[in-house]
């Protein structure tokens, strides 16, 4: 299985980041080689939609699953569209938090109720 | 002749912006433009008979199934994020399109149709004996840039003279809402938080070369904080509003000052003959 961590930092040991939209890398991670890939975000930019994009980065690199927190609700729309499951993190190393999603201990996080109209300015 | 188009600004909102512009448009007796589209509130004030109401449309894309390949081009040349490809079709976020028309522009298909989008509207009509114009945003759009266009449209080639009540902060609304003003009114208060939003505004004015004025709302003891900063920057203090109980009751209930009160009429008088002598010069 293919996961993406939004991430501080470009390896396994680096913190994630809580901010989905913002987080300067993601790392994808094969949940059984535990091989893994940094990518550096290059959509970064501040026009915003920072959420949507970034959800197009991991869509792009075909990944099953989120790990991450404070997903918008646009992003998170694209991903439920797009079948793809979303974790909320833990405040640790990305292998860390590979570990425990494999337990199956983090929470899942749900397209909010109110997913109306959320200006992202 | 054309008139005067004169800007009411601040660094942020709630520090008298609406109370300075209404009231200086009824003893003007100019038209009052409310361009605060996410919360006007000039209506408030001047109560207006409303005449016309006008829908403002954008135009968002629609995509063609039939023509689309999901090449992903489109999405990749939003850079607002508005389109994301997913593996059998492509997402489009209405709310955050700006309409910029990049995705038409690409798409090597033709699979792009444009559609309109309501997002928001204006309103026209008389408040006593001037006229009143204001515009509203929907809640959760990207921007109201459009809206302020199409009522600076309205105003573009009239005789009478006009009072904008523009947005609160520096973001582009308010950028298109004062361009092209023959005078700026900085309205702040004296607070340290005052000052730092004032700053804020005048470095906005200063960067589009338009003249201005500072009105201090809510003057009192402590108005040095802002006069030793206009002394300094060469700035002109042109009113002061002074705070009182009364004011802030009346504001309150929805009245218009210059109407209940005949000291603070006098101030607006003052204030009104001055900038006129200001914009003559
Ligand atoms: S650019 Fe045109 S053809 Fe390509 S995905 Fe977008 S709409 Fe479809
Ligand atoms: S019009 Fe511009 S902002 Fe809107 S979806 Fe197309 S590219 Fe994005």
């Amino acid at each position: 299985m293919k996961i993406a961590i939004s991430s501080e930092g470009d390896n396994l040991n680096s913190n994630v980041n809580s901010r989905f939209g913002r987080a300067r890398y993601f790392i994808v991670v094969d949940t059984e080689s535990m091989n893994y890939k940094a990518i550096g975000k290059t959509a970064a930019s501040s026009a915003g939609g920072a959420g949507t994009k970034a959800a197009q980065l991991l869509l792009d690199e075909g990944v099953d699953s989120i790990i991450s927190s404070n997903v918008g609700p646009n992003a998170l729309e694209v991903f439920q569209a797009a079948g793809i499951s979303v974790y909320k993190s833990i405040n640790d190393t990305i292998e860390k938090n590979v570990e425990e999603f494999k337990k199956g201990t983090l929470e899942k996080i749900e397209l909010p109720t109110n997913n109306g109209h959320h200006g992202e300015h | 002749m054309k008139g005067y188009k004169i800007a009411v600004l601040s660094g942020k909102g709630g520090t008298g912006k609406t109370t300075v512009s209404s009231n200086l448009a009824k003893i003007q007796k100019s038209i009052y433009v409310d361009c605060d589209i996410e919360e006007p509130n000039g209506y408030l004030f001047l109560k207006p008979e409303i005449e016309k109401v006008k829908d403002v449309n954008v135009m968002i894309p629609s995509i063609d199934y039939d023509k689309c390949t999901l090449c992903g081009e489109c999405t990749r040349a939003c850079r607002f994020g508005a389109l994301t490809k997913l593996i059998k079709k492509i997402l489009v976020f209405d709310h955050l399109c700006h309409s910029c028309g990049a995705c038409y522009e690409i798409c090597p298909y033709n699979a792009i149709n444009e559609i309109p989008k309501k997002i928001g509207a204006i309103r026209v009509g008389r408040s006593d004996d001037i006229d009143f114009i204001d515009g509203k945003l929907n809640i959760g759009e990207a921007s109201g840039v459009p809206i302020i266009k199409e009522i600076k449209n309205l105003i573009k080639d009239t005789d009478k003279n006009v009072i904008i009540d523009s947005p609160p902060g520096t973001s582009c609304s308010v950028i298109h809402s004062i361009e092209g003003s023959d005078y700026c009114l900085l309205v702040t208060e004296p607070t340290p938080y005052g000052l730092h939003d004032l700053k804020l505004a005048v470095e906005l004015v200063k960067e589009m070369n338009l003249p201005f004025v500072v009105i201090i709302n809510k003057s009192g003891e402590e108005d040095s904080i802002i006069e030793n900063y206009c002394k300094e920057e060469s700035i002109n203090v042109l009113a002061k509003i002074p705070f009182k109980k009364e004011y802030a009751e009346l504001y309150s209930k929805g009245n218009l000052l210059i109407k209940e009160d005949d000291e603070i009429r006098h101030t607006f008088e003052n204030l009104s003959q001055k900038l006129m002598e200001l914009i003559g010069k």
